[in-house]
């Protein structure tokens, strides 16, 4: 098995101490180290956040954008060369919120990369206003009153749009994590890991023990095959909040259906700029 | 008039203008080093201090469209962005100018991605000076809180109906605490007066479109009165200036002309930076240079004649720009100023430097390195190259 170690970057980490994303951290390194990816076989994508900034702590491939615009971009990376694990790690405001259309679209379009929600329920890095997950009521310094904006049911919508592989997770349970970390990561198509992440700075409301308190594992009397079970588990949350895999589908990947990407990755065609040039020349 | 000295940080100060102009709608939606306005605002409207409905949103992109409906609907309308969070809101800047909608943003001016950087520079601004907008920029907290509240105005007149972004540094003064005076609520109150919009949606006795389709029929002549509307805004830049003045005490025109009048050499510089340079000019006075300033406080619209005409008797001047034009002749301030100068008889030498981008700090040490080249061009009457960069690792 690959040392962990091998993704040991150099960066000095910024994160509040007590933060659930080291956690996740510290689980994503093992993840891709049982599964034997190497760091030149990885991209991480993130966009601008606490979550976001995790790419910089992990040795890898690190391509790390604009709020809002990690999706984009990831997709970019894995149709020009589809062989690489593109997996984007980054936070709940800038998958959902600033980068919700992205959302929407992607889970339509079905590129085989992952998706690591952070989800702490805030904005952490801009301190502590309401993100797109934050619940009914939730109270800021700029939602003074609470939130008054329905919750986004990011899981809801994935399954809605058929995503291939639709999980949750909590960054308390690393064990769990890992699974689904390891089975999103393999998974064939769009595959969306929610992880519960409490911030210890900014969300005094949905903490380490409100978490802990209200999560379980769904077993397999939950058939994930089946939409409408789905459905109606991705939009469970209150007292109970399940974790484990919500949903699966089997949709062709978006590469699958290119007729470029068949034979070889677009990297690996190169660049025939002679050919190129009878071709521009022909319509001339 | 009652005064208020406090101590106060610039996104404070302007939130308190806010406060006090009491708009009717504002969309928030965060980013350093701007976030803080929008959110001491919040605590006053939590407070019940304004009648403001505060929508917060899914981005700048949301907000400065839900400023455009919210201000064709015959609202006053603030927001507050920076760096990023501008550039996103792109397009619809154009719109807001297009339609011809007073809206009053406040830019906490930031560097902009890549690489990401939170700490300031004027690119985010300076990116949207083609976008007819009016733009007016701030030395220090005091300004950037009479600059608002003197925007309310200026872009409700009739003759002007444009949007307009006031401008200050993100962190040196968005983050530092300076004394400043604030003005009495009553005072800004009558100063601002009611807002009657021109032509609002909700007046459902005359209706009006905003934004319908204009091609090579008549999309030539709305963006000639954009023209028009920009010249306007320079009288009444000037008259605003002056009744705030005539009620506060301090004047305010189109730039500031410090120790400039009998100097032989003078730096161009706005912002924070200008600071700086003062204190340097002062030193340089006390040893008998003939060295001045002068600090551009509005750049759109640019104001190229009045400009010339305070440089003119110069031997030579150093434009100082705090963002560049990639590839161009020079950063936006100095190719402006230069070009103010075209034509004019024994025009100054004139040169440009880029500095502090991302925040890279600008010290005395550096403005009087910046001296010995401007007394050296004046001497000579030669400069060795039109544009540079200082303080850069090459
Ligand atoms: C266009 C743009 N708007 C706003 C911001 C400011 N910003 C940075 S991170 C962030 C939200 C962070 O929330 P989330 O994505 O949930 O990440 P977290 O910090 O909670 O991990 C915002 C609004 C930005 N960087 N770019
Ligand atoms: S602010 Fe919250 S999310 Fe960000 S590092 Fe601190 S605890 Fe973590
Ligand atoms: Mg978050």
């Amino acid at each position: 098995m690959i040392d962990t170690s091998i993704f040991d970057s150099q960066v000095d980490n910024a994160w509040c101490p007590g933060c659930g994303n080291f956690s996740i951290l510290k689980t994503l390194k093992e993840a891709l180290a049982e599964l034997e990816l190497k760091p030149h076989q990885i991209v991480l994508v993130s966009g601008i956040g606490q979550a976001a900034k995790q790419p910089h702590y992990i040795k890898a491939n690190v391509l790390n954008g604009l709020h809002g615009r990690a999706l984009p971009a990831a997709i970019g990376v894995k149709i020009a060369n589809h062989k690489l694990k593109v997996i984007v790690t980054s936070g709940d405001g800038d998958l959902y919120g600033e980068g919700g259309n992205h959302f929407i679209h992607n889970l339509r379009r079905n590129v085989d990369i992952t998706v690591i929600a952070h989800d702490n329920q805030v904005y952490g890095l801009t301190k502590g206003q309401a993100s797109p997950t934050s619940d009914l009521g939730f109270k800021t310094k700029v939602q003074v009153d609470g939130v008054m904006l329905e919750p986004i049911h990011q899981l809801a919508l994935a399954v809605t749009l058929r995503a291939n592989f639709v999980a949750r997770s909590f960054s308390g349970n690393r064990e769990h994590l890992k699974k689904m970390m390891k089975a999103a990561i393999t998974s064939k198509g769009f595959s969306l890991l929610d992880v519960l992440q409490p911030c210890v700075s900014f969300n005094k409301v949905n903490t380490f023990k409100w978490y802990k308190e209200r999560v379980y594992e769904l077993d397999e009397t939950h058939d994930h095959t089946n939409q409408t079970a789905a459905f109606q588990k991705a939009l469970e949350w209150g007292e109970k909040i399940p974790i484990g895999q919500i949903y699966s589908d089997k949709r062709p990947t978006f590469e699958e259906q290119q007729f470029a990407l068949k034979d070889s990755t677009l990297v690996e065609k190169g660049l025939d700029l002679e050919k190129a040039r009878d071709i521009i020349q022909s319509y001339i | 008039m009652s005064k208020k000295i406090v101590a106060m940080t610039g996104n404070h100060a302007v939130a308190n203008a806010m406060k006090q102009i009491n708009p009717d709608v504002c969309a928030a939606y965060p980013i350093t080093p701007s976030t803080e306005v929008m959110q001491v605002f919040a605590s006053f409207a939590a407070d019940g201090a304004v009648d403001t409905n505060l929508v917060t949103v899914e981005s700048e992109h949301s907000a400065m469209s839900a400023c455009i409906g919210a201000a064709a609907a015959g609202g006053r309308v603030m927001t507050a962005t920076s760096s990023a969070g501008l550039a996103l809101m792109w397009e619809m800047l154009y719109v807001a100018s297009g339609t011809r909608l007073p809206i009053v943003m406040q830019v906490v001016n930031r560097a902009l991605s890549a690489p990401i950087n939170i700490h300031c520079d004027h690119s985010d601004s300076m990116g949207a000076r083609d976008a007819s907008w009016i733009q007016l920029y701030a030395e220090n907290a005091q300004e950037a809180y009479d600059n608002i509240i003197q925007a309310v105005l200026i872009s409700e007149e009739m003759d002007v109906r444009l949007p307009i972004m006031t401008c200050m540094d993100g962190f040196i003064i968005s983050h530092s605490i300076e004394k400043m005076e604030l003005l009495d609520d009553n005072e800004v109150k009558a100063f601002i007066g009611d807002y009657k919009p021109h032509f609002p949606m909700l007046d459902v006795e005359n209706p009006v479109t905003y934004g319908p389709i204009a091609l090579q029929n008549f999309y030539i002549e709305m963006k000639r009165q954009q023209v028009d509307a920009m010249e306007s805004a320079k009288q009444v830049i000037l008259d605003v200036g002056k009744k705030f003045g005539d009620s506060f005490g301090r004047h305010y025109g189109f730039f500031e002309e410090y120790m400039l009048e009998d100097a032989e050499v003078a730096f161009v510089v706005m912002s924070s930076a200008a600071g700086t340079v003062k204190a340097v000019v002062n030193e340089l006075r006390e040893k008998g240079h003939k060295v001045g300033l002068l600090k551009p406080r509005m750049f759109r619209p640019f104001p190229a004649e009045e400009m010339a005409n305070a440089l003119k008797h110069l031997k030579a001047l150093v434009v100082m720009d705090r963002s560049d034009s990639f590839g161009s002749a020079g950063g936006p301030l100095f190719t402006e100023v230069r070009s103010a100068l075209y034509g004019v008889e024994n025009a100054p030498l004139a040169f440009g430097k880029v500095f502090g981008l991302g925040g890279r700090d600008l010290e005395v040490h550096h403005v009087e390195e910046l001296f010995k080249e401007l007394d050296k061009a004046s001497k000579t009457g030669t400069i060795d190259k039109v544009t540079d960069y200082i303080t850069v690792r090459v």
